[in-house]
């Protein structure tokens, strides 16, 4: 175990590659650029592949084609190329193919603008692409979580065979930090699906179409119930302070870390303040919400855009306690700023 | 009895589900019998298209991916990367080809990706019914251009292999005809070549194969396969526009 200082995009790019991930197909985009070419210049040493794609389009279906052969496979991009991902996303998902898939966000809609956003929280949580279904989501708050992250990623996408978002803010792809490198996990994972070539056994089928009315329920039932799998194991959060709570705020990502100082702050003043980050963006971690709303008097969602994840919350509170929300896109809130906000929601009736 | 044809072993027994008539079956058949006979099967990966040959994964008796409309030489982009052992074919139709996946192949062919690319032209999009494709003749009547296609509303065909054969990533690119016995002969010796291309990792091939729509074209086959030779044949002719030598 080594530390190093690093740079977020770099840390997650090292991660992929601890993580045995020896293919990389993708378009450049800022403040994503960073993650292609650390695996440019890394990848042919290794013997892996590295392809830059005509287009985002392309670079998912660079992806299907890797991982169809059951290769740990990453594409990164941000926010316009994560939308002309969508397509392939939705039949990696179908095709139940392993895969991670990293957005380090920016504003929009549209071309927006190269400051760092969560604003792509409902398309990375929705699904995004057609059809029914669902990605895990990730948010990494530091440089150290996109190293970690990388390598659970492509854990996960194994173990569920289903396709993995890495969400990070620009901010975090950019900033450096000193982090521990991680050693590999060495799980062994199954992959006799995989198409190599028939040699030896019955031919493997990668498919997404089901004509028969009959098969696309099926499908979309045994689709349904990998997902419940996975929410009934997988959710993640971060609490902090949330104890004693009368007003908790929910963050996520580097907005948690902004907020956490506030906390600190608001604290010191007098303020019962708790705080949860949500690792897992989806599936969310609504139980860690439903507790604190046990005892807490009011919620507080602080994003870095115009209010997305607020209804998630919304959803798990369930009406139970009134849920506010704050948010800044563009401009990234200072801790002053949040601690201000803090004492405002706290003088509010029920908290 | 001494047996004189039989289903080739790259093809499952699975029936087709073409109309009568129509021509991808005879395109199944020759690709499978090349991969029989340069014995090949077992280390094959086919990609499908979306359009009529969607359930192609259904016949080809080897590993099989379906693909996202227009996408296959990406995917097969990412398999050869990765398996460069596999031999990769994608099979697609005009629509598949020439419109929606035109980045797709342009770009897969300029890299040079070792991969051999099984091109169906038959000018028409025939799963949805009918439609006008990149590659509609001109005056060609189709549910979307009703009025027969016009230069001034829907612009040229575009002539695929000629265009890929610029490129000089392709190291292979022919057009040929399944329209009479003579030419599908033609087209399976073109189709191997292909393979072997592959095989001898000489880089990215395509064979274009002119193929007919009875169906779509309102023609009964016969007619169909007269009209291949007497329209389409002129405007897209047969041969090889690039055979790169070592
Ligand atoms: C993204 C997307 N757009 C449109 C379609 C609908 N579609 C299915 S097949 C097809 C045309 C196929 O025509 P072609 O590639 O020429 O093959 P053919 O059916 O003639 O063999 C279209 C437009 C689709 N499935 N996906
Ligand atoms: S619609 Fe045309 S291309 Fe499709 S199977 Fe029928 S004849 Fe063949």
């Amino acid at each position: 175990m080594s530390k190093v200082l690093m740079k977020g995009n770099e840390a997650l790019g090292e991660g992929a590659l601890i993580a045995g991930c020896r293919s990389y197909f993708g378009y450049p985009i800022t403040p994503s650029s960073e993650i292609a070419e650390y695996m440019a210049k890394k990848l042919p040493k290794l013997g892996g592949a590295f392809v830059q794609a005509e287009s985002e389009v392309s670079a998912i279906n660079m992806v299907y084609g890797a991982s169809s052969a059951g290769k740990r496979v990453m594409t990164a991009s941000s926010g316009p190329g994560i939308s002309l991902k969508q397509e392939g996303i939705s039949f990696l998902a179908e095709g139940e193919l392993p895969s991670v898939i990293v957005n380090i966000s920016r504003g929009g809609p549209g071309l927006g603008g190269i400051q760092p956003a969560q604003s792509d929280y409902f398309q990375a949580t929705r699904g995004g692409g057609h059809g029914d279904y669902h990605i895990m989501v990730l948010a990494p708050a530091s440089v150290q979580d996109m190293m970690d992250f990388a390598i659970e990623g492509f854990e996960l996408a194994d173990r569920y065979r289903i396709p993995v978002m890495l969400m990070a803010e620009g901010t975090l792809g950019q900033m450096m930090e000193p982090i521990i490198v991680r050693e590999p996990v060495t799980d062994f994972y199954d992959k006799s699906w995989a198409t190599t070539g028939c040699k030896g056994r019955e031919p493997n089928i990668i498919n997404t179409l089901h004509l028969p009315q009959d098969e696309i329920e099926n499908r979309n039932i045994y689709l349904a119930n990998k997902y419940k799998e996975i929410k009934a194991n997988e959710k993640r959060a971060e609490t902090f302070m949330t104890e004693d709570a009368e007003l908790v705020v929910v963050a996520f990502g580097l907005m948690f870390r902004i907020v956490k100082r506030a906390v600190i702050e608001a604290r010191k003043q007098g303020v019962k303040v708790g705080l949860i980050r949500p690792i897992t963006l989806w599936p969310f971690p609504d139980e860690h919400i439903k507790k604190a709303a046990e005892t807490a008097k009011r919620f507080l969602s602080i994003e870095i855009s115009m209010g997305q994840m607020v209804e998630d919350i919304r959803l798990a509170v369930n009406g139970k306690v009134p849920v506010d929300f704050y948010g800044r896109i563009g401009m990234t809130p200072n801790p002053e700023e949040i601690t201000q906000q803090l004492l405002l929601v706290a003088e509010k009736e029920g908290a | 009895m001494k047996i004189v044809a039989k289903r080739p072993e790259s093809l499952t027994e699975t029936r087709y589900h073409y109309c009568p008539g129509c021509t991808h079956g005879i395109i199944h058949r020759v690709v499978a019998e090349c991969m029989d006979e340069l014995n090949i099967r077992e280390q094959t990966i086919g990609i499908c298209p979306v359009g009529c040959a969607v359930m192609a994964y259904k016949y080809f008796n080897c590993d099989m991916i379906e693909a996202a409309h227009g996408r296959a030489p990406a995917i097969a982009t990412g398999l050869k990367r990765t398996q460069p052992d596999n031999v990769i074919f994608t099979y697609q139709g005009d629509g598949d080809l020439a419109s929606i996946g035109m980045a797709e192949i342009v770009h897969a062919s300029a890299r040079g990706e070792n991969i051999t690319v099984v091109f169906v032209n038959n000018a028409i999009y025939g799963m949805t019914g009918g439609q006008m494709a990149p590659t509609t003749l001109l005056g060609q009547v189709t549910s979307t251009s009703p009025y027969g296609r016009k230069i001034e509303q829907e612009g040229y065909p575009i002539r695929m292999a000629e265009l890929l054969a610029q490129n000089e990533g392709s190291s292979y690119i022919s057009r040929v005809a399944v329209n009479k016995p003579a030419n599908v002969a033609k087209a399976k010796k073109s189709l191997k070549k292909a393979f072997n291309n592959q095989i001898n990792k000489k880089g990215f091939s395509m064979v274009e194969i002119l193929s007919t729509c009875p169906t779509n074209w309102g023609m009964n086959p016969l007619d169909a396969l007269e009209w291949l030779e007497d329209k389409m044949i002129p405007y897209y002719p047969l041969g090889e526009f690039k055979v790169k030598e070592d």
